[in-house]
C-alpha cells in the first residue's frame, strides 16, 4: 500500500511539473464553464417562455440543467482524458525509467496500481473544479442534491474506465502521441458503438448497445444508481488494468 | 553471492546469450567485458529482474530472480546504461522516492539519501532538476540511486560512461571502496578500467563466455611467447639476419622503417631473457641501440584475440583457444547484434 502511495504521489506530480495538469484543469473548467452558461441560457429561455403562458413557473434545475450538462461532461472527458493517461507508460518506457521500476522491489500490481491512482486523483481534482459551478446553482436555486451526487459517483466510475484504457494503450508504446490517438479512438468507439447495427437484428443490436460506453452514464446523472450500470464500469475498469498488466508482461519477455 | 547458472536469453530466433554461467563470490568485483551487442546489458538486465532469461537460473544472495523478484531486488542497486531520472524531479526528492520505493523506512531515508549523496559527491545538487543536470551529473545521480538502500549487490552498467578523466578516476576510487561490504558486477569497454578495478574479469562475446580470471592472470596466460621490442639505427645495414642466428630467438619482423630508426618486433622462445645477447650483437656490429623493451600484452590486446573472429587475423590462435571453455565459435548463424 505504501509503495501505491508513493508510486501515485509520483505520478501526481510529474502531472503537475510539467504542464499537463494545469493545461487539462484550464480547458476542463472552460469548457465545462461554457456548456454551464450555455444550460443557464437555455433555462431562462424556458422560464421565460412559461411566463408567457399565464405566469412565471419553476423550472425543475436538476432536470433541464445539470442532466443535459453531465452528459456534455461526460463527452469533454472523451476527449481530454487521454492527454492525462498518453504519457504515463509511453514516457518511462522512452526514457528509460520503467527500467528502475522494474527492478526495484515493486510488484506489477502496485505499479499499476500507482499509475491508476495518480491519474485518478488528477481527474477527481478536474472534477473538484465543477463544484464551484454547482455550489453557484445551490445559491441561487433549489436544486436536488441527490441527482447532482450520483452524476459525479457516475463521472467518476466512467473517468476511472476511460483512464484504465488509456493506461491499456499506454503501456503498449513508447510514443505519447500514438497512445494518446490510439486512446481517444477506442473510447470514440465505444462511445459510437450502438450507433451501427440498427439492421442486425436485436440480439447485436443489444450487445453493442450494453457495451457503449456513455449509454450506462444517462441513470446515473438521472439520479439512479443501477447495478448493471456500476457493474459495467467496475468491469471495464479491471478489463483495462488487467490489459495493462498483461502488456508489462508481454514487453518483459519479448523485451 | 551471485550464481549464474546456465543461463539463456533468446529473442524470437536471435540467441543475445548463450548458456552463460559464472559466480561472484561476496566482496569481489567482477569486471564483465565484451564488444557492443555481446549479450552485457541483457545479462545484466537478467540478473535484476528487468528481463527473465529463456532458460537457466540466476541467484542473487541466495535468492532465485525468477522465483523470489522481490527478495532479490531488495538486495540489489541496479545503474542501467541511461540512469533512469525523471528529469522533473529535484536530485533530493528524486531519491527520496528511490528510498521510498525501496522500501527504507521513512525515520531513516533522509540519513541514507544524504550519505549516499556524499559518497556519489552530488550534495551540491539536491535542489537541482534531474533534467537540467550535466551528464557527468546525472550518472552519478544514477550510482547514488544505486547504492542507497544499500544492497548487497550492485550491478553497475557502464559506471563511468560519460564522465570527464577526474569524475572517472573518483568513480573507480568509489566502486574500490565499495567491494568489500558489496558484491559489485560492472560492465565496461574502457579496458584499463577493468585491471585498475576488477579482481575478476568475465569477457563475453556473442553471449558465450570467452574467458574468466583475474586481469593479471589473463596477461600472463595469453602471453605464450615472449616478446622484445628492439629499436635501432643498423647504418644502412639490414639487422634481421644477424639477430635471427642468435640462440633463443624465435621471429623476428619489422614493425616500422624510418630514415634512421628500425623497430623490430623480436619473439623469443618461452623462458629466455636474450637482452644482453641482443644489445651485444647491436653494439658489436656498430649499429646505434636506440631502444630495448620487454612488449606487455595489454588487456586491449587479449580483448581484440579473444573476440575478433578467426581466420580473419593473424593472431597465434594457440593461445586463445586454451581460453576457450565453452565457447564453439559457430559463425554465419547469428551476425547481427542486439541493442
Amino acid at each position: 500500500m505504501g509503495n501505491i502511495i508513493a508510486l501515485a504521489h509520483k505520478e501526481l506530480r510529474a502531472y503537475f511539473v510539467s504542464p499537463i495538469a494545469y493545461v487539462l484543469l484550464v480547458f476542463f473548467a472552460l469548457l465545462f464553464g461554457w456548456f454551464y452558461v450555455a444550460g443557464i441560457n437555455l433555462m431562462v429561455q424556458l422560464s421565460m417562455g412559461q411566463f408567457g403562458m399565464g405566469g412565471p413557473q419553476v423550472v425543475n434545475v436538476n432536470e433541464f440543467m445539470i442532466r443535459p450538462l453531465f452528459g456534455n461532461t461526460a463527452v469533454i472527458l472523451l476527449f481530454l482524458l487521454p492527454m492525462l493517461t498518453m504519457r504515463s507508460y509511453a514516457e518511462e518506457k522512452r526514457s528509460g525509467t520503467m527500467e528502475l521500476l522494474l527492478t526495484s522491489p515493486l510488484s506489477d500490481f502496485q505499479i499499476i496500481m500507482g499509475k491508476f491512482v495518480g491519474a485518478l486523483a488528477l481527474y477527481v481534482l478536474m472534477l473538484a473544479v465543477t463544484l464551484i459551478h454547482i455550489g453557484i446553482l445551490f445559491w441561487y436555486g433549489e436544486p436536488e442534491w441527490g441527482p447532482i451526487f450520483t452524476g459525479y459517483l457516475g463521472l467518476l466510475l466512467m473517468g476511472g474506465a476511460f483512464i484504465s484504457v488509456g493506461l491499456a494503450i499506454s503501456s503498449m508504446t513508447k510514443n505519447q502521441i500514438v497512445a494518446g490517438v490510439a486512446t481517444f479512438a477506442v473510447l470514440l468507439l465505444f462511445w459510437i458503438i450502438n450507433w451501427i447495427g440498427d439492421s442486425s437484428g436485436t440480439t447485436t443490436q443489444n450487445v453493442l448497445a450494453y457495451l457503449s460506453i456513455l449509454e450506462h452514464f444517462d441513470d446515473f446523472s438521472k439520479g439512479v444508481i443501477d447495478t448493471e450500470h456500476v457493474t459495467y464500469y467496475l468491469s471495464f475498469i479491471g478489463m483495462g488494468l488487467f490489459l495493462t498488466a498483461k502488456s508489462m508482461d508481454m514487453e518483459r519477455w519479448n523485451g | 553471492m551471485i550464481e549464474v547458472q546456465h543461463v539463456t536469453k533468446r529473442y524470437g530466433r536471435f540467441t543475445a546469450v548463450d548458456d552463460l554461467s559464472f559466480q561472484v563470490e561476496r566482496g569481489e568485483i567482477l569486471g564483465f567485458l565484451g564488444p557492443n551487442g555481446a549479450g552485457k546489458t541483457t545479462t545484466m538486465r537478467i540478473l535484476t529482474g528487468y528481463l527473465p532469461a529463456t532458460e537457466g537460473r540466476a541467484r542473487i544472495a541466495g535468492f532465485d530472480i525468477f522465483d523470489q523478484p522481490l527478495e532479490a531486488k531488495r538486495r540489489t542497486g541496479y545503474l542501467p546504461e541511461t540512469p533512469p531520472l525523471y528529469p522533473e524531479m529535484t536530485v533530493g526528492d528524486y531519491l527520496q522516492f528511490v528510498a521510498r520505493i525501496n522500501g527504507v523506512p521513512a525515520g531513516d531515508r533522509q540519513t541514507y539519501v544524504r550519505a549516499a549523496m556524499e559518497r556519489t559527491n552530488i550534495t551540491d545538487m539536491v535542489e537541482r532538476y534531474c533534467g537540467k543536470l550535466s551528464k557527468g551529473y546525472r550518472q552519478r545521480v544514477g550510482l547514488a540511486q544505486a547504492l542507497l538502500h544499500n544492497p548487497d549487490v550492485l550491478i553497475l552498467d557502464e559506471p563511468t560512461a560519460g564522465l570527464d578523466p577526474r569524475q572517472i578516476i573518483e568513480t573507480r576510487r568509489l566502486i574500490t571502496e565499495l567491494a568489500g561490504d558489496h558484491t559489485i558486477i560492472l560492465s565496461t569497454h574502457i579496458l584499463p578500467e577493468v585491471s585498475q578495478t576488477c579482481q575478476r574479469v568475465v569477457i563475453i562475446n556473442r553471449g558465450q563466455v570467452v574467458a574468466v580470471d583475474s586481469p593479471d592472470n589473463l596477461t600472463a596466460r595469453l602471453q605464450g611467447s615472449q616478446s622484445l621490442y628492439l629499436q635501432l639505427d643498423p647504418s644502412g645495414q639490414d639487422p634481421i639476419p644477424a639477430l635471427e642466428t642468435l640462440d633463443g630467438v624465435v621471429n623476428v619482423s619489422l614493425t616500422e622503417q624510418r630514415d634512421h630508426v628500425t623497430g623490430l618486433r623480436i619473439e623469443l622462445a618461452p623462458g629466455r631473457d636474450l637482452r644482453r645477447e641482443i644489445s651485444h650483437t647491436v653494439v658489436t656490429n656498430g649499429w646505434g641501440l636506440l631502444e630495448l623493451r620487454a612488449q606487455q600484452m595489454s588487456l586491449e590486446d587479449i580483448f581484440l584475440q579473444l573476440t575478433t573472429e578467426e581466420g580473419s587475423d593473424d593472431e597465434p590462435s594457440s593461445a586463445s583457444s586454451e581460453l576457450v571453455s565453452t565457447a564453439e565459435p559457430d559463425h554465419g548463424s547469428e551476425e547481427q547484434t542486439h541493442g
